[in-house]
């Protein structure tokens, strides 16, 4: 049984936005499936009457008071960016040409 | 006088924290010396990805400035230590093992760094890794492998492989680790020293840059259960600055490590932990420490978890799951790399591009299998299942722990595996975890300690120690225990056999 495909490998890479090259397809395409055919057992045990765990702790929202504290100095922040111009972080163009 | 005219990089932290507030050692020697090593070993080793010297040697001399002031000193003063290039330390490069972030600085410390540096601990710079935390080998790192100081053809363990090399190649005495699945435990258990995973939520993670959120735990790393209690309540504590940090007193670990006392305890061995699928000199080892623990008074009894024998398959769903949305940050947008952008690629090609750059090969496939499990359609059958049989998990370690007070297994199925011998096979690389996994999906305290060399290839083997949440100290009660021991049976801890470099 094939769990995945190559053509949903290229899929997902594009979802997690990884320009993968020819290669890589076919080898995480048979890694994956191997991968997965392997951690699918889960399911054996995983029965309609168990609740599911997201987290160890028990979670809640955590609040303070909306008090004003120190944050990151914007020079050094922008510092490390790849690019920036005028206090802001510089990006490359976020429409495609046909828009 | 006890360390007058002997190698200051042989010292427990104890042993080195105590000369230096009697004067009988300057914090300036023991990190000169330390720095000295580095440069004498590390080549080899590659155990650091950057050292940092003035800022080390400055830390040292502020420490004895403290001194001469007539300052009290805190119990680790002076102290050397490896830090996990994983926690941000202001100005000084964080990689995380990763090209993504190859020249990165951050314009912040994590909590852990603060507190370190709170304590006057002497950090010496940041140590390899898996990228991204993703390994248990260190030969994912984007910078090259780190050795382990047994035999450096062999791995030292990961993702942690740094900072556990470091303390058996005796570059610092301590260090910190972040623990997802084992990366603090099965480093340990491969070189012969100390880590212990504390509860989760028990040490602060701002500025621990983030893998699995509701598994990642930092914690502390040394080559004695001592050193690593001092190191575990300087770092272990409340802070607000992270949503899921326990605000509830530290269990008194240190006291614990004092104590060093099993009479009376009941230990339970993990049936699905044990027998198949371990190394005879993992298993042997194993059968004597607990015969060990016997005598010193524990009560020995066995304890069926049924449900871990799912751990791994929920633990590759749930990581991956996780991991593919915390690492989305990495878009090269506002730090790190930045690939394609010419004028000519739009921002979500520049993002394809910077990704399939900036990343390597584990961090691609676990960042895919993660889409995959979480993508509509899959989602029930994977991710939710997986969820469930955290559930499952969770009550196997409720109903043991109503009968035994911590439970028992060896921290890895073998010893340290020759480099390039499972890199491209992620199967046989995830098996590794097997023991060491349970716990994190529970969000459980654990220890791995050396208890001697496998009498097959004369390696370390670790033993791990199992507590419920909250109850870190029981870690100590047991692993001090069990370290003395071996330490009368033997006449010294067992890295003083780690052959020389």
């Amino acid at each position: 049984m094939t769990a995945i495909t190559r053509a949903e490998v290229a899929h997902l890479a594009t979802l997690a936005r990884l320009d993968l090259t020819e290669t890589e397809l076919d080898h995480y395409a048979q890694q994956l499936d191997v991968i997965l055919q392997s951690v699918a057992r889960v399911s054996e045990i995983a029965t309609a009457d168990i609740p599911a765990t997201s987290h160890p702790l028990p979670l809640e929202n955590v609040f303070r008071d909306d008090v004003a504290l120190p944050c990151l100095d914007r020079s050094e922040v922008l510092a490390a960016a790849p690019a920036h111009e005028d206090d802001r972080f510089k990006v490359p163009r976020i429409l495609d040409e046909e828009h | 006088m006890a360390v007058m005219g002997a190698d200051l990089t042989r010292q427990t932290a104890v042993v080195l924290a105590e000369a230096i507030r009697t004067g009988e050692a300057t914090a300036v020697g023991v990190t000169q010396a330390h720095l000295d090593r580095i440069d004498s070993v590390d080549e080899r080793v590659h155990a650091f990805l950057h050292v940092d010297t003035e800022a080390a040697l400055d830390a040292a001399r502020n420490v004895d400035a403290k001194r001469s002031a007539g300052e009290a000193l805190g119990p680790l003063a002076g102290v050397p230590l490896a830090l996990k290039d994983i926690l941000t330390m202001r100005g000084v490069p964080t990689t995380c093992g990763s090209r993504m972030l190859e020249n990165w600085r951050p314009p912040y410390d994590s909590s852990v760094v603060e507190r370190l540096r709170a304590a006057d601990i002497v950090i010496l710079g940041k140590t390899n890794m898996d990228e991204f935390a993703m390994g248990s080998s260190t030969e994912h790192s984007a910078y090259g492998p780190t050795r382990n100081p047994w035999d450096l053809e062999r791995i030292p363990g990961g993702s942690g492989g740094g900072s556990a090399a470091a303390l058996a190649a005796f570059e610092a005495p301590l260090a910190i680790g972040t623990d997802t699945g084992g990366s603090i435990r099965q480093p340990a258990a491969v070189t012969g020293t100390v880590g212990v995973k504390p509860t989760y939520g028990g040490v602060p993670r701002y500025g621990l840059v983030a893998l699995a959120s509701s598994l990642d735990q930092a914690g502390p790393c040394a080559r004695t259960v001592m050193d690593t209690a001092l190191l575990h309540s300087v770092i272990a504590g409340y802070d607000p600055r992270d949503s899921t940090s326990i605000n509830a007193p530290v269990p008194d670990v240190v006291a614990a490590a004092g104590k060093a006392d099993v009479r009376g305890m009941r230990i339970g061995i993990v049936t699905e932990l044990n027998g198949e699928g371990y190394q005879a000199g993992v298993a042997q080892r194993f059968r004597e420490s607990l015969a060990i623990l016997e005598h010193l008074g524990a009560e020995i009894v066995e304890v069926g978890c049924p449900s871990f024998e799912y751990a791994l398959g929920a633990y590759y769903l749930i990581l991956p799951s996780e991991a593919s949305s915390n690492l989305a940050r990495f878009d090269g947008m506002r730090y790190g790399l930045r690939v394609g952008d010419d004028g000519t690629h739009s921002v979500e090609q520049v993002m394809s591009l910077t990704r399939e750059a900036g990343f390597g090969a584990e961090v691609k496939r676990r960042i895919m299998l993660g889409t995959y499990a979480l993508s509509s359609g899959y989602y029930d059958a994977y991710y939710g299942s997986a969820q469930k049989v955290r559930t499952l998990i969770m009550r196997d370690f409720a109903s043991a722990f109503e009968s035994v007070d911590v439970l028992v297994s060896p921290t890895a199925p073998t010893t340290a595996f020759k480099i390039g011998e499972k890199v491209d096979d992620p199967l046989a690389m995830y098996l590794n975890d097997i023991a060491t996994i349970p716990v994190n999906l529970a969000g459980n305290a654990a220890m791995s300690l050396p208890v001697g060399l496998a009498p097959e290839d004369g390696l370390p083997v670790g033993f791990q120690i199992m507590a419920p949440p909250m109850a870190d100290d029981r870690l100590y009660l047991v692993g001090a225990a069990l370290e003395s021991a071996l330490h009368d049976k033997w006449g010294h801890l067992l890295i003083e056999e780690v052959p020389a470099l």
